[in-house]
């Protein structure tokens, strides 16, 4: 009896009852479809997630004010533009807001972090501010920028936003207020459609500006439009519409990947000093560390897909249940078979063998196709996520569903195995 | 015995009793019995004597309550599980009154699968099937399913079966019990020949008809042997052969 037999047993027996075993096998097949599925959607959530954070300047550090207590209501720049109304109140001094002791960020804590003598592992500085939702408006066409950010020209290296068309705006534009913006995919859609938008002038809110770019596309990053935006030199955006309050955040660039933590312990310092924090005081400011971020969020989508996989889990237990409840009936309704088999001398090894490989064969056919189906199924956008099919999974659900058989199968082999065979032969 | 080797068969004091204590049956009180090689025995008895009784301890489907038995010298008692499979598989072989083949395999797979737990090789196999087929009539079936052949021919597969794998003792249940005079004469007259060609048979029966095949005819009744009739010499044809020659 070699191993081909014991499969070509196996088969016949299998095919004998079509469509018992396929409907057994599609318990299987499920199971193993939804473990390999679920994880690829997972990693694919996980994978855009990171790439969005990617889009923001993997070697960027996002120094953002924490005086406004915490929540993300606001926004950044909505922080910036609700303390317009404190003016120039704020500086060195102190300042009349919630909190006694916190501080603003300001232009001269970007200068400070641009000092090559304290942060030398600073590329360059950004100061930021953004006010959002502003009515644009060009020859009849209207749209409402989601992000209009108010900065340097490094803004565009430093957060990742390169310029299809058309150039950037320079520090002269900086320098003299200019009213020059460099506008995003969306931006340049709605107000100008297929046209050129290169040197025409819109108004924001009222305030004409020239285009002088346009950004390119970055895609959608799932919850937000990334290309919803309009990058403006900074005193231009402060004197029409934020005014020269304080910033709603510094972009910080490092020289290096490398130097991303150095740049980050750098500007805790500082920006300590000049806030005047020591020892155990809180900050008044947050400083986002992609890096960091990634970590966390990998951690955070990594427990989400394990709960993903938990469920299929589950379902493919099930299939397995499904597996020892058909093999049962087989064992049951053959034992006639198994008692003429063990008469002409079958050994009990080879009856065992015979269940134990339908078993297998059910759950790893089932797998097989389970497989296929989750392979085909990665190809489509499920609930706007692109699943990406994790190796591992494939390996692991078959693996699993071929142990599932083993397992599941050999309560019902060993008990055909273990008939006596005039006790078989008598079973009505 | 006159070659020296020991019996093919050989019962010392069986005893067999199903249940225990107020329901217990006896249903084999001590037989003793040798059977040498090259015999051809009928064993005869009313219903419930216990001929199957002893048919299934003598082809190893069931132990004994008591007593030894010794199959080509061996004693089978003493055997372990995987070794009484060997036995089964290679020294008997059985005949059974319902047929007993495997349901939708062909008459050639049934008459392969001893062979195969026996680990012939797959060509040989099947060179050995069809010439078991062959001798038994249904060369011409061999690729027949169970149901589609008749009670007469499905025996048939089941006697190359037990054919197919040169056993030392070929046992058969009641083998025409379920057959018509025909058919039973086809099965009888398979049994006559290999009788006539010197292997060891043992025939279960309660036709005096079918009996009358055998060279020697052993009554039971309630467990016990009651008569042992030799009617043809062991080396010799049996009877109705030898009819057919004189
Ligand atoms: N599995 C069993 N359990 C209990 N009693 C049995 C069993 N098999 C046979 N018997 C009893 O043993 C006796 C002999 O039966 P059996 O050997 O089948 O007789 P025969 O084949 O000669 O008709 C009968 O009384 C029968 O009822
Ligand atoms: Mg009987």
């Amino acid at each position: 009896m070699n191993a081909a037999e014991v499969l070509r047993f196996a088969l016949r027996g299998l095919t004998a009852n079509k469509v018992r075993s396929a409907l057994t096998m599609l318990g299987i097949l499920i199971g193993v479809a939804a473990v390999i599925l679920l994880v690829a959607v997972g990693q694919g959530a996980s994978r855009s997630i990171q790439d969005n954070i990617q889009r923001l300047g993997a070697n960027s550090l996002t120094i953002t004010p924490s005086t406004s207590g915490g929540g993300f209501g606001g926004g950044g720049g909505g922080g910036g533009f609700v303390r317009i109304a404190q003016g120039g109140g704020r500086g060195d001094q102190q300042n009349s807001g919630p909190r006694t002791q916190a501080k603003d960020l300001t232009v001269d804590d970007a200068r400070a972090l641009a000092d090559p003598a304290n942060a030398p592992s600073v590329k360059s500085v950004s100061p930021v501010v953004t006010a959002q939702n502003q009515a644009a408006t060009y020859e009849g066409a209207s749209h409402s920028i989601a992000q209009l950010v108010g900065t340097y020209p490094s803004y565009f290296e430093a957060s990742n936003k390169p310029v299809v068309s058309g150039t950037y705006f320079y520090n002269d534009d900086v320098l003299s207020a200019r009213k020059v913006v460099v506008i995003g995919h969306t931006v340049a859609q709605d107000l100008f459609g297929t046209a050129s938008p290169l040197g025409k002038q819109i108004n924001v809110a009222g305030v004409p500006f020239t285009v002088v770019g346009v950004l390119k596309e970055a895609g959608s990053s799932g919850f937000q439009d990334a290309d919803d935006v309009a990058i403006a030199p900074l005193p231009a955006v402060q004197q029409s519409l934020t005014g020269f309050g304080p910033l709603g955040q510094i972009l910080v660039e490092a020289k290096t990947a490398d130097a991303v933590d150095a740049a980050q312990a750098e500007a805790t310092q500082v920006l300590n000093q000049r806030h005047g924090i020591t020892g155990t005081a809180s900050a008044d400011y947050r400083i986002l560390n992609p890096a960091t971020l990634q970590e966390t969020v990998s951690a955070a989508t990594g427990t989400f897909t394990v709960l993903l996989a938990a469920v299929a889990a589950i379902s493919l237990l099930v299939g397995g249940i499904g597996i020892t409840n058909i093999m049962l009936v087989t064992v049951t309704e053959r034992t006639r078979e198994i008692g003429i088999r063990k008469a002409i001398g079958a050994p009990r090894g080879a009856i065992l063998g015979q269940f134990l490989a339908e078993a297998t064969m059910l759950s790893l056919v089932g797998g097989l196709a389970g497989t296929l189906i989750a392979v085909v199924g990665a190809q489509f956008t499920i609930a706007g996520i692109e699943p990406v099919i994790v190796p591992m999974s494939i390996v692991l659900a078959l693996g699993v569903s071929v142990a599932i058989g083993l397992f599941f199968g050999s309560y019902p082999a060993n008990r055909a195995a273990k008939l006596r065979p005039i006790e078989a032969l008598r079973f009505e | 015995m006159t070659d020296g080797k020991p019996p093919v068969l050989d019962l010392r004091d069986i005893t067999k009793v199903y249940g225990s204590g107020e329901t217990a049956v006896h249903a084999l009180r001590g037989v003793s019995l040798t059977v040498d090689r090259g015999d051809y025995v009928a064993i005869m008895g009313a219903s419930g004597s216990g001929k199957s009784t002893l048919m299934n301890i003598v082809g190893c489907l069931d132990i004994p309550s008591g007593g030894r038995y010794l199959l080509d010298g061996t004693d089978v008692g003493a055997l372990d599980e995987y070794q009484q499979a060997i036995v089964r598989n290679r020294k008997l072989g059985f005949v059974f009154q319902s047929f007993n083949l495997i349901p939708r395999m062909s008459a050639l797979s049934n008459v392969e699968l001893p062979l195969a737990y026996g680990g012939v090789k797959a060509g040989e196999r099947r060179r050995r099937a069809l010439a078991a087929l062959d001798q038994v009539g249904l060369a011409a079936r061999v690729g027949h399913q169970p149901n589609e052949l008749s009670g007469g021919q499905q025996q048939r597969v089941a006697v190359a079966r037990a054919l197919v794998t040169a056993p030392t003792l070929l046992l058969a249940d009641e083998p025409t019990g379920a057959l018509d005079s025909k058919s039973s004469q086809d099965v009888m007259g398979i049994f006559d020949r290999l009788g006539a060609s010197g292997r060891t048979i043992v025939v279960i029966t309660h036709e005096e008809e079918v009996a009358s095949h055998a060279k020697r005819v052993i009554r039971l009744m309630d467990g016990h042997v009651v008569e042992d009739v030799r009617t043809s010499p062991v080396g010799g044809l049996p009877p109705r052969l030898a009819e057919v020659a004189s």
